[in-house]
This record gives structure tokens, sequence and C-alpha cells, in this order.
């Protein structure tokens, strides 16, 4: 019955890139995420313009329109760099803007923006009590932070995490799009030279399922263990 | 166009009056293509909703299941799957409808159309689900029907409740009409694709397409904002 014409190997390492690509995003929007919410609610007045210009100008921007700028524009800004620094300072330096890096920083960069909101929630919803009683314990701020605050955020954040991580996923068939052979590409091609398009969306379609089926039976078990200490009311 | 605007694009080396009426063209079609999604979207999630909370499995089964593939797949999967599968159904080629889905138009219309049904679905039923109990017991004790029950009661409310989750998928579809480029459609997207590549000027394009997305984006918001004031004003407090 499934009969992908040869395809079927190359179909799988596509889907393996789709899972490497949304993985690497994921990472880069947690750190941005973090990042974000720390700047949005420092004291630091400048800090928190920053954070929300960034916010606001990822919020209305499309996902395809951002990713075509950082491929093909970032391709030509290196480039300029790399002249600039081998006329001027001799130095032979250059990166070649691949599909999955545009990709990765792209989808990083939407995804940290919406993280940095979830994370902004997250923090607030930390008592201001826990804070000052480790404040009195005596720690300094980096052990308030790991000790107190972040564990506990992360209860609050986890929910939200999920949420933008689903989304995330169907955001990396984008990626096919400017030029990365992950599944969607994949099928696209063989889908034109065989003409069976159904052939291969539908497998590709009941993969990105499984995935998002099976990281929601992760985020269900990281949920349990982040709730472990609180005691339930119902 | 005015006289002195067309001397002013006349100076400039990209924005000049056939990449501008370009860009205008590329505009009305996602405008249109987002409009006529949205509105049929909506029309189609309303009773889609209601049935996904009838107690009968038989009745909610189908349309969970419906929306559970559409929100569970990239709409880019969506839209290729209609748009290259569409040419694949026997015989369809004969018929009048060939003429219509021909144009890579009215594909992407039923990809961006049954998609946003299927959130719109789940938005709505996630607010008919919240209706306070005590206002059907109220609707029910003024001996009112199930379908005027409907119309005058659970309805008003749920789209009250629904308005601020559905703002966000106004503005999620006016982002993902973008992927109607992929498809030759010459949306803002495909005018900004056409004018990098005629003039190898990736930041001019993009950036330009990106302010008038942005601007799109914050009319909405705008819109959505009056709208919602509007329609809650019985909840806002008095001595405002």
């Amino acid at each position: 019955m499934l009969d992908f014409h040869g395809y079927g190997p190359e179909l799988l390492r596509g889907a393996i890139v789709t899972t490497e690509l949304a993985f690497a995003a994921l990472a880069l929007a947690l750190a941005i995420g973090l990042l974000g919410a720390s700047a949005k609610l420092s004291g630091s007045r400048s800090a928190r313009g920053v954070a929300t210009f960034y916010t606001t100008v990822i919020r209305g921007i499309p996902d395809l329109v951002m990713m075509m700028l950082f491929y093909y524009g970032g391709q030509v800004l290196m480039n300029q760099l790399s002249d600039y620094l081998y006329y001027n300072h001799g130095i032979d330096f250059f990166v070649q803007f691949d599909p999955f890096m545009s990709g990765v920083l792209t989808i990083g960069l939407i995804f940290g923006a919406y993280m940095t909101e979830t994370f902004r929630g997250a923090f607030l919803a930390v008592p201001t009590g826990q804070i000052e009683a480790g404040r009195a314990y005596g720690m300094n701020r980096l052990q308030v932070f790991c000790r107190i605050m972040f564990p506990q955020m992360l209860r609050h954040a986890l929910p939200g995490i999920g949420n933008n991580w689903q989304v995330l996923l169907k955001t990396t068939a984008l990626v096919s799009v400017i030029g990365l052979s992950d599944m969607v590409r994949i099928a696209e091609q063989a889908s034109k030279a065989e003409h069976a398009p159904f052939k291969f969306f539908i497998p590709v379609a009941v993969m990105y399922l499984s995935l998002t089926a099976i990281t929601e039976l992760a985020i269900k078990w990281l949920n349990r263990r982040a709730n472990a200490g609180v005691v339930g009311g119902i | 166009m005015p006289e002195f605007l067309s001397e002013l694009l006349n100076q400039n080396e990209i924005f000049t009056a056939t990449t501008v009426m370009h860009y205008w063209g590329g505009l009305t079609t996602t405008v249109q293509l987002v409009f006529l999604s949205l509105v049929i979207g909506l029309l189609m999630a309303v009773p889609l909703a209601i049935l996904r909370t009838v107690r009968n499995p038989f009745v909610s089964g189908p349309v969970w299941l419906y929306t559970y593939l559409f929100r569970g797949t990239p709409l880019l999967i969506q839209l290729y799957i209609i748009y290259y599968g569409i040419g694949q159904i026997e015989g369809i080629q004969e018929t009048f409808w060939w003429d219509i889905f021909r144009d890579p138009f009215y594909p992407a219309l039923l990809a961006f159309t049954l998609n946003t049904a299927a959130y719109t679905t789940e938005i709505i039923r996630g607010a008919l689900m919240a209706t306070p109990p005590g206002e059907v017991e109220a609707a029910k004790a003024y001996g009112m029907s199930w379908a005027l029950r409907m119309r005058r009661i659970i309805l008003p409310s749920a789209f009250r409740r629904a308005i601020q989750a559905y703002s966000n998928e106004v503005i999620f579809m006016l982002h993902a009409s973008a992927i109607a480029s992929v498809v030759t459609i010459v949306d803002l997207t495909g005018a900004a694709r056409d004018i990098y590549s005629r003039f190898y000027a990736p930041f001019t394009a993009f950036i330009a397409v990106a302010l008038i997305y942005m601007a799109l984006t914050f009319l909405i918001v705008y819109a959505f904002r009056r709208l919602e004031r509007h329609l809650l004003k019985h909840q806002s407090p008095l001595n405002q």
C-alpha cells in the first residue's frame, strides 16, 4: 500500500531535518524568551523599550516574509561584511547563509517573542514573598533566580511553552520554501516527479500529526513533574 | 496617479510607478484572499461549533476529527494537497470546476477557508462551553425554544467571549496568507519576491512589504479593540 517510488529513505532524512530544525529553533526561542522576559521585567527603561519594540515588530510581520528577508538579505549583508573585512583588514572571513541557518534564526526570533510573553507572565506569577524569603536567607540574586524563581516559574510557563511548540513545529514547514530539503520539500519534489500528490503529502501530514502527538505527551509528563509539589484542589 | 507622485517616483530607482502598482496589486490580492476566507470560514465555524458541543459522539466526533486534522498539520501542506491534488481528481478537467480551480487563487482560498474554519470552530466552541448555566436556565424559564435560546442568549454571549481569541486568528490568517505566493499567486509577498528578483535588493523589497503587513496588522488590532469596547460596554466601569 505504501509505495514511495524509492523516495522513502529521502523522506525519512527530511523528517530528521525537520526535527533538528524544530529543536534548534526551540532552543534559540527559549534563550531569547528568557532574555526578553528579563528585559521586560527589568528596572532599566531602555531594556524594556527594546524588548517591547522587538515583540511588537515580530508580531506584525509574517514569518515567511521575515524568513526571506533573512535568507536573501543575510547573504547580501554577509558578502558586504566579508568584502569590507578583506579589503580593509586583510581578514578572510565568510559564512554561507544556508536555508537551515536562516530557518533556525527566523523561527527562533519569532517564537522568542512569543516565549518572552509566556515567561513574563510566568515570572509575574511567582509570589514576591518567595523572592523576599530567599533574599532574607542571604541568597544572592543569581541564587534566588536559580533556586526559587526559575523552578517555580517553569510550572506556570510550561503550558504556554507547549502551545508555542505546537505552532513552531508547524512553522518549520515554511523553510522548505527557501530551499531546505526538509520532508515538505522532498514530498513536493517527489509528488511533482511522480504526479502523485496525495501519496507523498498525506504521509508528511501524518508525520506532523504524530510529532505533535508525541511531544504533547512529553509536555504532559513534564507538566506533571513540574507540578509535583502542588497540592491540587481537585 | 497624481502628477507630483509619479514625478517623485520617477526619481527613485526601485520604487517606480510600476513597482508601486505591483505592490498595490499584491495588496488587493492579499486583502481579498484573507477577507473572503475569513468570512466564509466564520460562516462555516458557527454551525460546526454548535455541532461540536452536541453530546452524541456521532455528531461531534467528525467535527472534532476535522478540527484536529486541520489544526495539527501545517497550512502549507494543506495548500499543497489542495493545489496539486485537485488536478488529480478523475474527470475534473472536463467539468466547469476546472475553469475555476485552474486559477491558483481558488485552491488557496479553499485551503485558507478550511484552515481558518477549523481554528474558529474551536474558538467558538470554547466560548459556547463557557456560557454561564444561569443564562441558559433563565432562558428556559422564559419558555424559549432551543433555536430561540441559541439565537438570543447563547450565541451573542459566546461571540462576546470569543472576540479576543478571534482577533488573534484574523492576524494569524493575514500572516499565513503570505504562503499564497508559493503557489504562484502574486499577493503582497509574491510582489516582494518579484521586485527582489528584478532588482536584487532584498532589504528594500522585503522591508517595504513587512511595513505594509505591519500596518495592516495594527489596523486589525485597532478595529477589534473598537469592536470589543462596543460589545463589552456593559462590563466597563461606570465612571470612565
